[in-house]
């Protein structure tokens, strides 16, 4: 009797459970699992959209070793998220220590730092960017106010173009920088205290308490915005018009995967183009992991 | 003493003045776009003050009627529409889920935990594709459903931050309503989502941002200027081969981030709140 009854009752359990993350499942397999299936069997075929896929085995794979533009975006990429990302997460970090001090007008100085994070993923923002760096821009309008006269498009020079994009991303430091002082409040002031009584200086304690007392957060931050930055669209299709241009040197991955599915219909192209970025963020989050226990600082208790 | 003291409001004085300077940097591409959207477009370039001599209203009048045939009133009712329903489907169903995962005991649901976490990780690259021929072939194009009805199902980072919310509420409150007779749902619905106000509002908010500056999902999915999005309308205003009007195009630009920068102010606690507790990107 008891055990029937418990058995019932993981049954209802199990129903209750179903029933409350059923959104979810449901979402989960038509929107995720379906999706990623067809998108490995397209990435073996030659599909166009308009006819049926052709399977043709590693073709794709194939084609995209010898393809320039390939090369090209993938360089871009990289170029573009170990520059911004390392940047971002820098500029973050000192900010935050800057204003990790009791002053009262630091939330407002915070809110005021936070407003670039807050607008930069917009259009009107990344419009405005372009705009801003074009010879005729905001930026030549102040170097010739300190007495450089420029005529220099650094939106339409291939050797610039990137690093406006950088500077949109780096500018964006607001949010890991509101993370950083988050974290930077939860270091014991014991610590501190008896570092100081050891006679440690401010550098030392800077080197020895707050940098390992932060690396769980810099971990964090630095998985998900490398997977930002390689996945990176709105900001390059927008400042550079949709081409990538100039030069393809604003052409990244995910630019280059969107040309390719939406304006040539290789789907089969582009969603190998995707496999392989999945193969790159996993490789590369894979390094970070491995590489965190011999740099990323836990405390021995576990818990908040 | 007094030297102590002194340097003190010196140190103070220069990180006041250094941190002003650099807030004054950070903000400036904004001033300038919301100060150009009261120039002449023939003052843009010409004059670098960033207070007009004149304030020119009709830039704003000019940018609203957009061409003539769609207006900007079109493209701001569709950004609502997309962002509220979106918005209201997504946190309820992550709610929903997230009371699941939290509370309810049964078999697979740390599989299934992990699996949501696992889709965080793949990038939409991969789904794009073929999401896109699936809502073709569902003849869901130009409609607003591929855009909103995958945000029924919830969102993980939601999900996450509403789990951890919920871990955080002793159990004796599910006990004690389970004795005055509340079935699960019940307990979701009366005792537990009121407690975790904080982070359904958080959610909202993120929610509300995302969905304003999504670009990439109505580019797939709108093709009709009538569908258009204020994101999609301001690039399609921007085109470099047939715009000028800068004015305009700076003033439309300015009125897109007000909605934002209205609920920033009204909700900074939890938009901090958020950031901290899921290190998640805003």
């Amino acid at each position: 009797m008891k055990h029937i009854n418990r058995r019932t009752r993981t049954l209802m359990e199990d129903a209750a459970g179903y029933a409350f993350i059923s959104p979810w499942l449901l979402g989960f397999v038509a929107f995720s699992i379906i999706p990623i299936l067809f998108s490995l069997y397209y990435s073996f075929t030659d599909y166009d959209i308009l006819g049926d896929p052709v399977f043709n085995g590693l073709e794709n794979f194939r084609r995209m070793a010898g393809d320039q533009l390939f090369w090209q975006s993938l360089k871009v990429t990289f170029f573009y998220a170990f520059v911004s990302v390392p940047l971002r997460l820098i500029f973050a970090f000192f900010v935050a220590m800057l204003f990790n001090r009791g002053t009262r007008a630091i939330r407002f100085y915070q809110a005021v730092y936070y407003v670039p994070s807050l607008v930069g993923g917009s259009i009107a923002v990344a419009v405005m960017w372009r705009r801003l760096f074009m010879a005729d821009g905001a930026l030549n309008a102040a170097l010739a106010k300190i007495g450089i006269i420029s005529n220099y498009s650094w939106i339409g020079n291939p050797d610039t173009a990137i690093w406006t994009l950088i500077i949109l991303a780096v500018w964006q430091f607001g949010s890991s920088m509101l993370i950083f002082l988050a974290g930077l409040r939860q270091i014991p002031k014991e610590l501190y205290e008896a570092a100081s009584i050891d006679g440690a200086g401010s550098f030392r304690k800077f080197l020895n308490i707050t940098v390992p007392q932060i690396t769980p957060v810099l971990f964090f931050n630095l998985v998900m915005q490398l997977i930002n930055g390689f996945t990176v669209f709105t900001q390059a299709f927008v400042v550079s018009g949709g081409s990538g241009d100039p030069l393809n040197s604003t052409l990244v991955y995910a630019l280059y995967l969107y040309q390719r599915a939406f304006k040539f219909y290789n789907m089969g192209y582009s969603s190998a183009m995707a496999w392989v970025l999945v193969l790159i963020i996993g490789v590369m989050t894979g390094i970070v992991f491995k590489t965190s226990s011999s740099w990323v600082f836990y405390e021995a208790k576990e818990g908040k | 003493m007094t030297n102590y003291r002194l340097k003190h409001i010196l140190g103070q004085t220069v990180f006041h003045i250094v941190v002003i300077l650099l807030g004054f940097i950070m903000l400036y591409p904004i001033l300038w776009m919301v100060s150009n959207s009261f120039k002449e477009n023939a003052d843009i370039f010409n004059t670098s003050s960033l207070i007009p001599e004149t304030f020119r209203f009709d830039n704003y009048g000019r940018g609203w009627r957009f061409n003539n045939s769609v207006t900007f009133s079109t493209f701001f009712y569709n950004s609502f529409y997309y962002t509220i329903i979106s918005t209201i489907g997504s946190v309820m169903a992550s709610s929903l889920v997230a009371y699941g995962f939290a509370r309810v005991p049964f078999r697979g649901r740390s599989f299934w935990y992990g699996c949501m976490f696992m889709t965080m990780m793949i990038p939409y690259q991969v789904v794009m594709v073929p999401q896109f021929i699936i809502f073709h072939k569902l003849g869901w194009i130009n409609s607003f459903k591929p855009l909103i009805i995958p945000q029924f199902a919830g969102l993980p980072f939601f999900i996450f931050l509403m789990v951890q919310f919920i871990r955080q509420i002793p159990y004796e409150l599910d006990d004690s309503a389970k004795i005055d007779g509340c079935n699960r749902f019940m307990i979701y619905s009366r005792i537990l989502f009121p407690l975790i106000k904080p982070a359904v509002i958080t959610s909202t908010i993120f929610s509300f941002y995302w969905r304003w500056d999504d670009f990439l999902g109505p580019l797939l999915f709108l093709n009709k200027p009538r569908l258009f999005t204020v994101s999609l309308a301001l690039r399609m205003f921007s085109d470099p081969m047939t715009s000028t009007d800068w004015s305009a195009i700076f003033a439309m630009g300015t009125l897109t981030l007000l909605p934002v920068l209205v609920i920033f102010l009204i909700f900074q606690k939890y938009i901090v709140q958020g950031l901290v507790t899921t290190g998640l990107k805003g």
